[in-house]
């Protein structure tokens, strides 16, 4: 299983491809494409978005689901996901703390 | 120090308005991202994991307060509040916007700073000693002829595109803080017979994934020779650097495939037709620049071993302090204080807003105004008067900065890695903070002594693990982290490359490894006299390889 990362142009936050093909900053709300077709038609939007000056350095992430939770198989994209691991103050991790803690 | 004359202060503004308009054709979509992105690498911005990534030069390490003001103010309004300080002598922050760049370097021209070739393929931020100017060892200063090359590799039109990065460093002592042995170009300022000034020049040597000792080419350059020699070498490079493998193009490669004695050759032939050219340094021009680094003028103040003896007396923490980070200076009654960023547990390298503003209201008040980074990642106070050392390390301890352990074992360098870093494949950081709080005490810190850990998260080598005394290389293996040692490794003068010892070390084992290895040298030296690198050097691996994989060997 794969889903679609990249960085958005203006500020560099790492975004994936969501529902209705919209960059979402949550992998939680990540499409996660199922077979080959789809991995393809990932990487078509993705192609898209990076023409049209949205995002940028646009790849194919491989995740497996966790208790229906995705889960990146490569460390590097669990840091992407969540922020620096000395940081849990910084980054989305520190963003989805304070609205659980709310 | 230098301050920028009219040219200077145009050709930066110029730099700054041009690259705000690349930025402004980007974020409107004139530029493509593979059109804007060597653009933007020109001008020190990367894309790392989270965000982009800006590198600002500090050339040679040497700040003033009203610098480091400045970039507090930047980390606090544009940043996540704290900058990162390189083993370049650089600073980066890791959060900015591609937005609010443009501002930022405006912000950075007011005080004379920029990022320029602080990435691509062109001559970087020379670096230096960072006790230049101070040193009770030192010849003469290098930040002058730092200075110098600096002047002349900005935005040279024959070296902007370059095989590969060059990086340049530039000592004035016999004992080398520069790690100039494994730069590219390192040059060793010194005396002639007849007290000329002038450089042992070395040439080949680097990190990253093929480590380098650099080869001597030159025992004494006269110092009026300087830039057509180093345009010389910059020549034979640019036009024989291998550019068909970007991992072969550095200079070590080419020096080690062509050979020390035919690479010398053909940079000196080179140099016999520049010798008289227009690049020869005129007396006055090198007397100049060397005007701007004259030393600060220091009150005598005898008053100084009375008042240390005084508070040695009185504070266990500031007679630690004073024995590992007060270092001797050619003034008697003055000393350099290397400022800790490595308190025990936190991250090397990582100061925040608030810690900016203060050291630079403690340089202002107690160190004649000037800052040093050093490649060690701390920062260094070149001149503070030995009787205000009670009162700079009780200004230190206010801000969390006071860590005696200038040297010792948890002076850890480590590369910011995988936390940040797109190219890297391991943490980094987190293994330097589990190893700092293993050995947070500071009886057991001293009775280690001199000792020094280097990290990194990738092969490319930017925390110096080749050169570490313990080095520990971050590799990715099965989608897992894994730690390679390598001891033995050295970035003073006779610099060595380590050896690696045997098989890696996961996470979890990691630091257990390191406190393994430090255990065997304490079992094993002949007096705390014998450093770890000199009974390293004595033992060879056997011992420590026995030590961390005996068990292993017996069972198997």
């Amino acid at each position: 299983m794969k889903i679609l990362a990249a960085n958005r142009l203006t500020d560099g936050e790492t975004v994936w491809l969501g529902a209705g093909d919209c960059w979402v900053e949550s992998i939680d709300a990540a499409h996660v494409a199922r077979d080959k077709e789809d991995e393809e038609r990932l990487l078509a939007v993705g192609k898209g978005g990076l023409a049209s000056n949205q995002v940028i350095d646009v790849t194919l992430v491989d995740i497996e689901t966790v208790e229906g939770r995705i889960h990146p198989l490569r460390l590097r994209e669990r840091i992407r996901a969540g922020g620096p691991s000395i940081h849990p103050d910084l980054g989305k991790q520190a963003r989805l703390n304070a609205r659980s803690a709310a | 120090m230098y301050r920028y004359d009219e040219f200077d202060h145009a050709f930066v503004k110029a730099r700054v308005e041009e690259f705000t308009d690349q930025v402004q054709r980007r974020l409107s979509g004139e530029l493509t991202e593979d059109e804007f992105k060597p653009l933007r690498l020109m001008n020190g911005v990367y894309l790392q994991l989270h965000a982009y990534m800006l590198r600002i030069a500090i050339p040679y390490g040497t700040l003033s307060p009203r610098q480091l003001r400045k970039l507090a103010h930047i980390a606090r309004t544009y940043d996540k509040g704290y900058g990162h300080f390189t083993t370049r002598q650089n600073l980066q922050f890791h959060w900015p916007k591609l937005t609010d760049i443009p501002r930022i370097l405006e912000e950075l021209a007011e005080v004379e700073m920029h990022a320029i070739q602080t990435s691509g393929n062109c001559i970087r931020n020379v670096t230096a000693d960072h006790f230049a100017g101070a040193a009770a060892d030192e010849v003469a200063d290098p930040r002058p002829y730092a200075e110098i090359l600096r002047q002349w590799s900005s935005l040279h039109p024959e070296f902007t595109y370059l095989p590969r990065k060059f990086k340049i460093a530039v000592t004035g002592a016999e004992r080398d803080r520069a790690a100039i042995e494994v730069h590219d170009i390192g040059l060793h300022l010194k005396k002639n017979a007849d007290g000329e000034l002038g450089f042992a020049v070395f040439v080949g040597g680097g990190l990253g994934r093929t480590p380098m000792i650099a080869k001597k080419i030159r025992d004494f350059l006269p110092e009026e020779d300087l830039l057509s020699y180093v345009t010389a070498i910059l020549r034979v490079y640019n036009l024989n650097g291998r550019r068909d493998n970007k991992y072969k193009a550095r200079i070590k490669i080419l020096v080690h495939e062509t050979g020390t004695e035919e690479l010398k050759a053909a940079v000196e032939t080179e140099f016999a037709a520049l010798r008289e050219s227009e690049l020869k340094l005129p007396e006055a021009d090198i007397r100049a620049i060397e005007a701007y680094f004259a030393p600060p003028r220091l009150k005598a103040r005898p008053e100084g071993d009375a008042v240390v003896a005084g508070a040695v007396q009185k504070s266990p923490a500031f007679a630690r302090w004073v024995a590992r980070n007060a270092t001797t200076h050619r003034n008697p009654d003055y000393a350099c204080v290397t400022v800790s960023l490595k308190g025990i547990g936190e991250v090397p390298g990582d100061a925040s807003d608030d810690q900016m503003d203060a050291i630079a209201d403690i340089a202002e008040r107690y160190g004649n105004d000037e800052i040093r980074v050093s490649h060690e990642q701390n920062l260094i106070l070149p001149h503070v008067a030995r009787a205000d050392l009670p009162a700079v390390h009780a200004a230190l301890v206010e801000i969390g900065l006071a860590t005696a352990n200038a040297g010792l074992v948890t002076d850890i360098i480590a590369c910011p890695g995988l936390d940040y870093c797109a190219l890297a494949n391991a943490r980094s950081i987190p293994v330097a903070q589990e190893i700092s709080q293993r050995f947070a005490s500071p009886e057991r810190q001293e009775a280690i002594g001199d000792l020094q850990i280097k990290i990194s998260g990738c092969i490319n080598a930017c925390g110096h693990h080749h050169v570490g005394h313990i080095g520990i290389l971050g590799v990715e293996k099965k989608g897992a982290e894994l730690y390679q040692v390598t001891l033995g490794g050295s970035a003073r003068e006779g610099s060595t490359i380590g050896e690696i010892i045997g098989r890696g070390f996961g996470p979890d084992e990691i630091a257990g490894a390191v406190e393994t290895i430090v255990e065997t040298y304490l079992s094993h030296r002949e007096g705390q006299e014998e450093t770890f690198f000199a009974a390293y050097r004595r033992l060879g691996v056997a011992p420590f390889k026995e030590a961390l994989y005996g068990h292993e060997a017996r069972a198997a």
